[in-house]
């Protein structure tokens, strides 16, 4: 689906704050996601971030602040509304979060089945479709997850997230674990799937080729708060240490030499 | 799930040549299209035109319909214009028709088709004899890692031992208790009333001492530790297996063995027969309340003739049983959390094959016993 550029952002998230016991993870984070763009969220562990996407995705609730995604606030969000969002957005989990007990084809049919009055018979084949558009052979939908290797699990995992067209898609460390080639793989699938789909993207990742490749934004997360925002080469002009530290340690990538 | 109202979508033939496209073309507005698309008919040799300018969303499920439509008319003879369509809508059904062609172009995977009758007997029974080959080499390890233990003691894990006997025993003694005190009251209670036509009242000691320190108190002992104890071996190695954490111990040097196995085994070799004892003492208690208030035989003159009814011979089958069992339960178990593999539902059904396959192992020692004992005259 595809939506007019008008200038609401998707994501809107205002002086939010969080805190485990004494440990604060966020205190008064701003942060604002556009349509149609590929947003990283980037930061040392223990920063947040992940914390910062579960709160995005109604996993867990903030102490204090408002998080509006999709023009709604998660704050006071009915039981059916929060449904109807929930089929809007798609997310890719770090770990697959496929379901072991069903087949890759059967996980990716899974939210068509339970959410839209659709004949067994062309869910199986919009499956089939989603699992090629992710880059899988169709052998590998017959498989259960426990069969697949690491780089297989997540194009499963993405190819469910895309099974009812989200308009925004949420992806925990989509390279997190995998060889060059298919990180490169999955640079490329972000790109494509963004142009493809008018999709909005906001990724946790810690991966410098994915971010000079494809973001079009990243936000630094360092003491409860972003730190800098902009694209890479605006990034790597900033002078904050938590900024500095991801360009100048010893894995960073100067600007200077993009692929 | 109710679905968001949305305007479906929908096609209609204004004349043979023409179909009007319009509403939602996506997951949720596509419900029962289906049929409308096999309605629509176009007489073959002919051109029609599609309007699409109508058409006010399209997703994948759309176009994939769409697309598939487009395909049919064409097979069937008829040349389709499809005009109107929003750019980004074209282009996405450009998308499917490259993913169809490129489907055509490559031989669909060989179906899978579900086994024969036969073969399924086949693969069953080749897996039972598997499992049973599996679990005969499993005894066989144990065996030697039990052997290995014993000769060199210091490397027996004592504080694992200690702690599985508190887990699978102390802590099982209320529902042990609880289950054979109310066994020793039912045995009891099911013979009062025929004993009483007899006149026979003071053999319901027999009744409940015999039956209960012989067969009951060992049985429904293994029994509830196979469910308690038996279970929780299996899903706990199962669940380890699946996490690495069997492999990170292999890596490490470690023998699963030593560290999982066999503390558990020697552990409930101790606590099972303990806990037959105690099954013993409630059971008979039990009997012996009922027997007061149902036969009006008090409790010196029950304990009398218990003495006399129960030689020790019976007490000591009953609790010799017992660590019999307690090897079946723990190997049984563990074994099972071995041969997990894969994810979660592998664990449930390990743990699950694990309870049923110990009781039932319980159960044919037990009438193997029964056998033994009665060729042995004891």
């Amino acid at each position: 689906m595809h939506h007019a550029l008008n200038e609401e952002p998707v994501i809107e998230i205002s002086r939010v704050s969080t805190r485990f016991g004494d440990h604060v993870v966020h205190s008064d984070l701003d942060l604002e996601v556009r349509r149609n763009e590929i947003f990283a969220l980037v930061g040392g562990s223990g920063s947040g971030k992940s914390t910062l996407l579960r709160e995005m995705i109604l996993l867990q609730r903030p102490d204090s602040g408002t998080i509006r995604v999709l023009g709604e606030d998660l704050r006071s969000l009915a039981e059916d509304r929060a449904l109807a969002l929930r089929e809007r957005w798609g997310v890719m989990f770090q770990h697959g979060g496929l379901f072991g007990s069903l087949t890759v084809n059967e996980n990716i049919g899974l939210p068509l089945r339970e959410h839209t009055g659709l004949e067994d018979g062309l869910i199986d084949e919009i499956a089939a479709w989603k699992l090629a558009m992710a880059g899988l052979a169709p052998e590998a939908g017959a498989q259960y997850p426990s069969e697949l290797s690491g780089g297989m699990m997540k194009r499963a995992s993405l190819a469910r997230a895309m099974a009812l067209d989200p308009e925004l898609l949420f992806l925990d460390e989509p390279t997190a674990g995998l060889d060059p080639d298919s990180a490169g793989g999955v640079d490329e699938l972000v790109r494509k799937l963004r142009d493809l789909f008018g999709l909005t993207i906001v990724m946790i990742t810690h991966d410098l080729d994915l971010l000079w490749q494809v973001a079009d934004r990243v936000a630094v997360l360092a003491q409860g708060k972003v730190q800098g925002i902009g694209s890479m080469s605006e990034l790597s002009r900033m002078a904050h240490p938590a900024i500095r530290k991801f360009f100048d340690g010893p894995r960073g990538r100067a600007p200077s030499k993009p692929k | 799930m109710k679905p968001m109202s949305v305007e479906p979508a929908a096609i209609v033939q204004p004349t043979p040549q023409d179909l009007a496209l319009s509403g939602r073309w996506t997951a949720r507005g596509i419900g029962g299209i289906e049929r409308q698309l096999e309605s629509v008919r176009v007489p073959a040799k002919t051109e029609a035109l599609a309007d699409g300018a109508r058409i006010e969303a399209l997703d994948t499920a759309g176009a994939w319909v769409l697309q598939k439509l487009l395909l049919r008319l064409r097979d069937e003879g008829t040349v389709v214009t499809l005009r109107g369509l929003r750019p980004e809508f074209a282009r996405l059904l450009e998308v499917v028709a490259q993913h169809i062609a490129e489907q055509a172009a490559r031989p669909a995977p060989a179906a899978r088709q579900p086994p024969a009758a036969l073969e399924r007997i086949g693969r069953s029974s080749g897996l039972a004899f598997e499992q049973t080959v599996a679990l005969l080499s499993f005894l066989g390890e144990c065996g030697l890692a039990l052997a290995g233990s014993i000769a060199h003691p210091v490397r027996l894990r004592w504080r694992p031992i200690l702690f599985n006997i508190r887990s699978a025993g102390f802590d099982a003694l209320p529902i042990v208790g609880l289950l054979s005190f109310l066994l020793g009251v039912v045995v009891a209670y099911q013979g009062a009333d025929q004993l009483r036509q007899y006149g026979a009242n003071i053999f319901v000691v027999d009744l409940v001492g015999l039956s209960m320190l012989r067969e009951f108190a060992p049985l429904i002992t293994a029994i509830i530790i196979a469910g308690r104890s038996g279970s929780a071996y299996a899903a706990q190695i199962g669940t380890m297996s699946v996490t690495e954490e069997i492999d990170a111990m292999r890596t490490l040097g470690i023998a699963p063995l030593d560290l999982l196995v066999l503390p558990k085994i020697l552990a409930l070799v101790v606590a099972l027969p303990l806990l037959t004892v105690f099954a013993d003492v409630l059971g008979v208690l039990g009997g012996m309340i009922m027997a007061r208030a149902q036969l009006g035989v008090g409790f010196d003159e029950f304990l009398d003739r218990l003495v006399n009814a129960v030689s020790m011979t019976s007490y000591l089958v009953g609790i010799g049983k017992a660590p019999v069992f307690a090897a079946i339960i723990a190997v049984v178990g563990c074994f099972q959390g071995f041969r997990t593999k894969g994810g979660a539902d592998s664990v449930g059904r390990q743990t699950t094959r694990a309870v049923v396959q110990s009781i039932f192992f319980v159960i044919v020692a037990d009438a193997l016993f029964s056998i033994a004992f009665s060729a042995l005259d004891l």
